[in-house]
């Protein structure tokens, strides 16, 4: 058995009385494609915050690869290889496609203290960086300023800039948000091809995609995991249905 | 229109000609060095004068343009750095050290020391907190150096010569002077320009637009900040090593807050983020306020409302009017 | 006799930091309601002071100059507000100050302009000139007894507006929570020049009432600015008993430190390097202090914002 790459120990996380995150727990394996769903409000995106190192948790620990990093500030834990996209796209919209995932790059690839030389012109980085944009699909977007491209763009450019981190776990924070039937269609295309390569942990409201990628899912409700299994066992978890498949079934 | 996946990626990464893009501040820079030349017609010492402050200036304008305008840091104590740069002149003058070497090692290393230790303390608060900080550190200053009687005080202390180069008093020689300030111009530009786009650079304008996005590819946005307040704080301390001995003359008056706001003012008056429109801001505003109070005393009257104006209306400052577009 | 002299600095330090209250009480509603950076605030404290002065000598009366001064600064300050401020409130911090502080040359320049450079006299009305003997041995000015009085007293009124009127809550409100408030339907652009002119009008006041004890001058809103500065900061954005509370700190800091440093310092250096120390240190004290506020709580004492 596989030691778990992301293990969640007891998370709690209240503002004032209202729980956010009630006593999580949850373990990833390596390679795992781990979805996260549940009704709006239930604290999903919270809970990533506190995966990725952005909200502090009050209790519980966060063991990643290892390691304890629970106290760890996000650059920290990104180094390790904890990567995150965000629900509401956060790129660098005045550098192109091609800097933004350079810069990603770079931030691999030995010091940036470095006061000399021309860093957009650095070879290794930018092929680095175009293979990566190739991986998602925005190969020929490279020289596009980040804040022209369309919406579903500027999803596949937020995993792009996750995937250039060279991470072991992905987070990806609903990253089918508003994008239309083709793009959708494409970015699921594209998460399946990261199936198995890395680990990944999900949170997305759309089913369809949730159950043909998921090797398990998680159901948050009121900040507290109700189910772990796999997609067919949670199809037919009851209380499942009534919490959350409940309103989706009409 | 994509281009083909196996054209090498770089070649295609910079269309710009190189030339182009520098040759306003090439033209700056030989306007500024043929100024002695023109100078030699009338009123030699005079423009030589005012034209030396203005790179002086700009000098200090251009160091704060870095973390400024490509670091979006709200320095409000800046001219700090223009105080420790001239009392390191004028501490070391008072007490028989009148070598340059010493003094700019001096000037340079005190500043950036006291920007590292300033910078780290501010650049743990955001926002208005971080301008309120930085202005407390400058007024700390100030007033450490009013209180300083051995060294003038209040009313400042005259130096007795401008620093020896070797025990030589060439920087007594107004050309020399004047081209050693402008060397020093054009060095410190060419640092700043070579800083802005090198990996530091990259990561530091990366940090301007977006923080959050800069700590989810593993950077740490402190260390980026503080190296550029650091080299921001060295490189005002050589403008303040060069006031001192164009002024021969060294007083607390140099870093007030107010003196911290005209710098901001010379920034974004010539264009924030652009480098070479921090000299031209400098300009501006000197030779505005040299014209403007020969007119009348009362020239501040129309220079604040000027600058009232140019926040509204002209946000991008003169090199944003040039381009015909406000700077966003 | 060192007791005595701790006593007057005490009151001399609440008197300063009354008039520092009266000054931040104002800055930190606008910028905690409208997230306005206004540089310009000290001058609407010299405005204030300079039509006390005039309008003072054109009645005879002090009493009459100050009463005529309040509309007189409440006019100014929306003047400002209408013709400038307003266009600002979207705009970055950056954009504020530096807007504002073109405000401050202007007006800096504009006084010396209408009054002259030397500073102007008012005289401390007759009702209130000398002294009073509070304990053995201890007289103190009745004038700066007025000034206490009338701090407090606008502090008590400023809580009672604050907390018990209907303008009050949406104040507070505000304060909180700006865009939330306008969505709720309230005219916000209303309550800003509410709030704009209130602050503009305490800060008049408070240089209408040190007309007469200090150097009515160009320039002398400055320094008192940036203490204001330090005291919203130190108070907590937004909150009026931040400010009234971290005034009275400073107030008494400053006052007691530059009083008394050079003779605390005497016990532990040799007389003439703790008097060099001590005018070193004194006026840096607020700032070291503000410092060591915002390591441990980087929002202020009384945050109103989460």
């Amino acid at each position: 058995m596989t030691d778990a790459i992301l293990r969640l120990e007891r998370l709690h996380k209240a503002y004032g009385a209202l729980k956010v995150t009630d006593d999580v727990s949850l373990a990833v394996e390596p390679g795992e494609f781990h979805a996260i769903i549940g009704p709006n409000g239930a604290g999903k995106t919270t809970l990533i915050h506190q995966i990725s190192g952005l909200a502090p948790c009050d209790t519980g620990r966060i063991l990643f690869d290892g390691g304890d990093v629970t106290r760890l500030p996000v650059h920290a834990r990104v180094r390790r290889g904890l990567a995150r996209s965000f629900q509401i796209t956060s790129i660098l919209p005045g550098f192109s496609v091609l800097e933004n995932v350079a810069l990603a790059v770079q931030a691999r690839s030995g010091s940036s203290f470095r006061f000399f030389g021309d860093a957009a012109g650095e070879t290794a980085l930018n092929e680095a960086a175009a293979a990566t944009l190739a991986s998602v699909g925005l190969r020929g977007r490279a020289h596009v300023p980040a804040g022209q491209l369309s919406h579903g763009e500027k999803r596949q450019l937020e995993i792009a800039l996750a995937l250039a981190t060279e991470p072991k776990l992905l987070l990806l924070d609903e990253p089918l948000a508003g994008t239309g039937h083709e793009e959708g269609a494409r970015l699921i295309a594209m998460l399946r091809g990261l199936k198995g390569r890395y680990a990944i942990v999900l949170i997305e409201h759309d089913m369809d995609a949730v159950f043909s990628l998921a090797d398990r899912v998680s159901v948050l409700v009121y900040g507290r995991i109700i189910a772990t299994g796999t997609p067919e066992a949670i199809r037919a978890n009851p209380e499942v249905r009534t919490a959350y498949l409940g309103e989706e079934a009409a | 229109m994509a281009d083909t996946l196996d054209a090498p990626i770089s070649a295609a990464v910079r269309p710009k000609p190189v030339l182009r893009a520098h040759l306003l501040p090439l033209g700056l820079f030989l306007a500024f060095a043929l100024v002695p030349l023109v100078a030699h017609y009338g009123g030699e010492g005079y423009v030589l004068s005012i034209i030396t402050r203005v790179m002086i200036l700009g000098l200090a304008a251009l160091s704060l343009d870095l973390i400024l305008g490509f670091g979006a840091l709200v320095s409000f104590g800046h001219a700090a750095f223009l105080g420790l740069g001239a009392y390191a002149v004028g501490i070391l003058m008072a007490h028989g050290v009148e070598e340059a070497g010493p003094q700019l090692a001096v000037a340079v290393g005190g500043s950036a020391l006291f920007a590292l230790v300033t910078g780290a303390i501010s650049l743990r608060t955001k926002g208005v907190y971080f301008i309120m900080i930085t202005l407390a550190f400058g007024q700390m200053l100030y007033f450490l150096a009013t209180s300083l009687s051995a060294y003038g005080g209040d009313d400042g202390l005259t130096l007795p010569t401008k620093s020896l180069v070797f025990g030589s008093d060439l920087l007594e020689r107004g050309l020399v002077f004047y081209y050693l300030v402008l060397g020093c111009l054009v060095a410190s530009y060419a640092l700043c320009r070579s800083i802005v786009a090198s990996r530091f650079g990259r990561v530091l304008r990366g940090t301007r637009e977006n923080p959050v996005r800069m700590q989810a590819m593993g950077f740490d946005p402190l260390h980026y900040q503080l190296g550029a307040y650091v080299i921001a704080g060295a490189l005002c301390g050589l403008a303040g090593f060069l006031l001192a001995n164009q002024t021969e003359f060294v007083s607390p008056a140099y870093m007030t807050w107010q003196r911290s706001g005209e710098l901001i003012v010379m920034v974004v008056l010539g264009g924030l983020g652009t480098l070479h429109g921090a000299i031209i801001g400098a300009a501006a505003f000197l030779i505005l306020e040299e014209l403007l109070s020969g007119v009348t005393e009362h020239w501040k009257m129309i220079f604040g409302p000027m600058l009232v104006l140019v926040v509204l209306f002209a946000r991008g400052g003169i090199l944003g009017l040039a381009r015909g577009r406000s700077r966003d | 006799m060192t007791t005595t002299l701790l006593f007057v600095q005490t009151l001399n330090g609440l008197q300063f930091g009354l008039i520092l209250f009266l000054i931040a009480a104002g800055l930190t509603l606008v910028f905690g309601v409208m997230d306005f950076v206004n540089l310009a605030h000290g001058v609407q404290y010299m405005v204030g002071a300079y039509f006390a002065a005039a309008f003072t000598a054109y009645t005879g009366s002090f009493l009459y100059g100050l009463l005529l001064a309040l509309p007189a600064t409440l006019a100014f300050g929306l003047l400002l507000e209408v013709l400038v401020f307003r266009h600002l409130y979207d705009r970055d911090h950056l954009d504020q100050v530096l807007a504002t502080f073109g405000i401050i040359l202007f007006l800096n320049q504009g006084v010396k302009f209408v009054w002259g450079a030397a500073p102007l006299f008012v005289p401390v009305p007759d009702a209130l000139s000398g002294s009073i003997q509070i304990m053995p041995g201890l007289l103190y000015p009745v004038y700066r007894l007025a000034i206490i009085g009338a701090g407090l007293g606008v502090a008590a009124l400023l809580y009672v507006l604050v907390n018990h009127t209907r303008v009050g809550m949406l104040v507070r409100a505000g304060a909180t929570n700006a865009p939330m408030v306008s969505a709720l339907g309230v005219d916000i652009r209303r309550l800003f020049m509410v709030v704009f002119g209130f602050g503009a009008m305490l800060a008049g006041f408070a240089g209408g009432m040190v007309a007469p004890i200090l150097s009515v001058e160009p320039g002398m809103g400055d320094n008192l600015l940036i203490l204001a500065f330090v005291v919203i900061v130190i108070g907590g954005i937004g909150s009026i008993r931040g400010a009234f509370i971290a005034a009275l700190l400073i107030g008494l800091v400053d006052t007691l430190g530059r009083g008394f440093a050079p003779a605390l310092l005497r016990v532990v250096l040799d007389p003439g390097d703790a008097s060099q120390t001590g005018r070193a240190v004194a006026p840096m004290l607020i700032y070291i202090l503000m410092a060591a506020v915002l390591f441990f709580r980087p929002s202020g004492l009384f945050p109103v914002k989460r």
